[in-house]
């Protein structure tokens, strides 16, 4: 029997462990670079034209007014709209498929929300532009003007239904069925048990359908960009032509330079901070979550 | 009196139960109505001049756009599969060495997963586009593309390596297998499956991205693209470009064709992964 | 290569992290015997055979000291061959885990380790593996075929015959039946009494009565320690400690 050298075998393995290793790094190392050229040419503009410029209320390049407050407030009203639509819509949605709807439904209608999540986000803006806007402008609008805050939260709202669904519905199947049984036994009727003890139980699946939906709504850029109007003003109500961040990056890509072009790049870097907020504030409570799981076990034992 | 309150505690949830039932509609209505909508108004637009045909502005193609989705699936995949895959194998099969190194390539991923695609495109843009001087083209949007479906590769690769029982692992290292064999031999065949499934999906992403692009390859519409370092299009930047350049047609059947692309790529990932689970480990 | 393969082992300690799974442990194992294992579970005796082809090395935090010699290698020794030492002592486990792939290349894997690739070489390695466990009328239709859809018996005979393909010298069995129906464990054991001739084999066993049909000698594990090593006979109709005498009488367990 041929023999391969132990040497030769071992310093094969120590060779592909350094292989894999590498990959692994690699993540680290795009991290690390996003981070570094994002803030090494974002931060500096801000000190430069000013902390109050910046955070100003103008957005004017002509006048080298880079103010993006407007467009922060948009992008929070916008993420706070629509996470509240989807949410809800999307809880009670994955509610009503968990336990109130026929058994023989519940297949196709998973898979079908399964196939619409993958559905890529410039067609829900299309759908946005072609029907939302235009229906929005002749029924619902008091001035006329369909694009605006409501076009956008309603476009991303249902773009992140198919997500929130799975996400809750998986938290809620999740829960062990002792509890919903146990409850019943107790004299409660399915809905009581549903809604009092299934629901709770699943929350911290629910929170993290809430954050996907939060994050995928602050960053969401094509399906706005198509339906918000894009000035760069105040926003005063629903219906009135604004901007996002996130449309305020894409629409300047192509036609700026300069000075302009940074000032994008620094409001990407807002993003990504709130970005960077929000999942390390999620990582935080979950991780307080788990922990807390852990004491409880260990008393129990 | 004390019942009456039961009573009502019990219509009160009723009510909710319909509630959700409303919701359940709602939602229905809401999702199939996208796809009707861009199904009406995009089918009857389909035409061979569109899909295949010269571009003019009169009447565009989607010739640039095709060549360019293909160009940029080409060159994320073939960056972003080995390295995720690899990145899955450290993270699954050298949890031995428990390093710190392990703890941060998560945080890592975690953090990559939940950047918004236009701050990759932000970053690609000043990387690709200015500091390596490749100007507005397909190969540094789909580098960017790659970095961006890095995480979705390497969750669902680490789930399919998770999913092969350790048993099979220690029967190859009985046998005076190296590491390199076990992993090559026996975990990657077992997890192959769930690997193709995860690549497809990451193809999807792909397909679906607009933001990145729009800011790394420059939407070139009316030009098909020579070689990877031109600059070009996408099938769904150009759903953005017609939708806001004054051609709905054009963008409603750009969206069909998208739609229906992204749903058999879906549909397939999906019918592929439950061939295989029937077929392989499920007696284990 | 025609070197003896008896396993003397001397003063073995080992530790996962803190907890103490073996306390000095010392015996001496012959050629062509077979040598049986029991004790409740927890007692190491699982803990014990996994040393001796250093698949604890798998396992997190597992510091082992004395020393394990077969032959005339100390196998915990710098720089020992650990595929070579993993090729010489096979093993076969508790749940049968044939590779989701072809019989043909389970069995086939091992050769092909240590590098046999000639196709007429690895049907003879195939055959002879597939015949000593008595598998290969079974099956000798259908080695394309996935191992997954043979029986459970039948998979654990494939898994012992995939361990003999690699020409091992020791076989360790870690509850090679505890997972099987009463025909099949018949099988195995009568599988285990025709391969001592050939091989030394060392057998985890919850069950005295297979360590009193099968084994020549028996070791009994308790909480870490070995209580008692004698020939079988000895040690079930004569033990000399009470705690092997209460254990083999069934007071506990």
């Amino acid at each position: 029997m041929m023999i391969k050298a132990y040497r030769f075998i071992k310093a094969r393995d120590y060779l592909m462990r350094a292989v894999f290793m590498l990959c692994a790094a690699f993540s680290i190392l795009a991290l690390a670079c996003i981070c570094v050229f994002l803030f090494v040419s974002g931060i500096p503009f801000i000190g430069r034209i000013g902390f109050s410029n910046f955070f100003g209320t103008t957005w004017h390049v002509d006048s080298q007014a880079y103010g993006i407050l407007s467009m922060i407030v948009t992008s929070l009203y916008l993420t706070a709209l629509a996470t509240f639509i989807g949410v809800t819509t999307g809880l009670l949605t994955a509610i009503c498929l968990f336990r109130f709807c026929p058994k023989r439904l519940i297949p196709s209608i998973r898979q079908m929300v399964n196939l619409l999540a993958g559905i890529p986000s410039v067609i829900y803006g299309l759908f946005g532009l072609i029907i939302i806007v235009p229906f929005l402008r002749d029924y619902v609008s008091p001035n006329s003007i369909g694009f605006g805050l409501l076009a956008a939260s309603l476009v991303v709202s249902i773009m992140i239904l198919p997500t929130i669904v799975s996400v809750s519905l998986d938290a809620l199947n999740a829960v062990p069925r002792s509890y919903y049984e146990g409850s019943l036994a107790l004299g409660a009727t399915s809905e009581q048990s549903v809604f009092k003890v299934v629901v709770p139980a699943a929350r911290s699946g629910i929170l993290a359908a809430v954050v996907l939906a939060i994050g995928r709504a602050i960053g969401e850029t094509m399906a706005v960009i198509m339906v918000i109007g894009n000035s760069p003003v105040m926003p005063h109500g629903l219906f009135q032509s604004v901007r996002t961040m996130t449309a305020n990056i894409a629409l300047g890509a192509k036609e700026l330079g300069g000075d302009a072009a940074t000032a994008l790049v620094s409001t990407g870097v807002v993003l990504f901070i709130f970005t960077l907020l929000l999942n390390i504030s999620f990582n935080l409570l979950r991780g307080g979550e788990k922990r807390e799981k852990k004491r409880t076990q260990k008393t129990d034992t | 009196m004390k019942k009456n309150a039961h009573k009502r505690q019990i219509l009160k949830f009723a009510v909710l139960k319909n509630i959700t039932r409303a919701a359940l509609l709602v939602s229905l209505i809401a999702l199939v109505s996208v796809v009707a909508f861009i199904l009406i108004r995009g089918l009857p637009h389909i035409n061979m001049q569109l899909l295949f045909g010269e571009y003019t502005s009169r009447s565009p193609s989607l010739l640039p756009a095709i060549t360019g989705t293909l160009y940029i699936i080409v060159i994320s995949i073939l960056i972003a599969a080995p390295i995720g895959i690899g990145s899955a194998i450290y993270l699954t099969e050298y949890t031995n060495s428990k390093s710190r190194l392990i703890r941060i390539v998560r945080i890592a991923v975690e953090t990559l997963a939940g950047i918004p695609s236009i701050v990759y495109g932000i970053f690609g843009y000043l990387v690709f586009v200015v500091a390596l001087g490749f100007r507005y083209s397909l190969i540094g949007g789909g580098m960017t593309l790659a970095i961006m479906i890095l995480p979705v590769i390497v969750r669902s690769t680490e789930e399919s390596l998770l999913a092969v029982p350790l048993a099979l692992r220690e029967g190859s290292f009985a046998l005076g297998s190296s590491k390199v064999r076990t992993i090559f031999s026996v975990v990657l065949p077992c997890a192959a499956s769930g690997i193709v499934t995860s690549l497809i999906l990451a193809i999807g992403r792909v397909i679906s991205e607009s933001a990145a692009l729009l800011m790394t390859i420059g939407m070139v519409v009316n030009k098909v693209p020579e070689n990877f370092a031109s600059p070009g299009t996408s099938l769904a930047l150009n759903v953005y470009y017609f939708g806001s350049h004054g051609y709905p047609e054009e963008a409603a059947a750009t969206a069909v064709v998208l739609l229906v692309l992204v749903m058999s790529i879906n549909i397939l990932a999906t019918a592929l992964g439950k061939f295989f689970g029937k077929g392989e480990l499920a007696h284990g | 290569m025609d070197s003896k393969f008896n396993i003397t082992v001397r003063n073995c300690d080992l530790y996962y992290s803190e907890f103490q799974a073996l306390k000095d442990v010392n015996m001496d194992i012959d050629e062509h015997e077979v040598t049986a294992f029991i004790g409740p579970s927890g007692c190491g005796k699982s803990t014990f055979i996994k040393t001796l082809n250093r698949m604890n090395d798998l396992i997190e935090d597992c510091r082992i000291t004395g020393e394990i010699i077969i032959g005339e290698q100390d196998i915990y020794e710098k720089g020992t061959d650990v595929t070579m030492l993993r090729k010489n002592v096979g093993m076969v486990f508790q749940k049968p885990n044939p590779f989701p792939m072809t019989i043909y290349d389970n069995i086939a894997f091992a050769p092909r380790t240590f590098g046999i690739k000639k196709k007429a070489e690895l049907d003879e390695v195939v055959e002879r593996s597939l015949r000593q466990a008595g598998l290969w009328d079974e099956v000798r239709d259908r080695l394309r075929k996935n191992a997954m859809g043979l029986s459970g018996g039948q998979q654990q005979r494939l898994c012992i015959a995939r361990a003999l393909a690699a020409e091992p010298k020791i076989l360790l069995m870690d509850e090679p039946t505890s997972a099987l129906d009463p025909i099949s464990t018949g099988k195995i054991e009568e599988l285990m009494i025709e391969l001592k001739k050939e091989y030394t084999i060392i057998i985890v066993t919850h069950n005295m009565q297979q360590a009193t049909r099968i084994s020549d000698k028996t070791a009994f594990f308790l909480l870490g320690e070995v209580i008692e090593y004698a020939t079988t006979q000895e040690l079930f109709s004569n033990p000399k400690d009470k705690r092997t005498e209460s254990y083999i009488t069934g007071r506990f367990g």
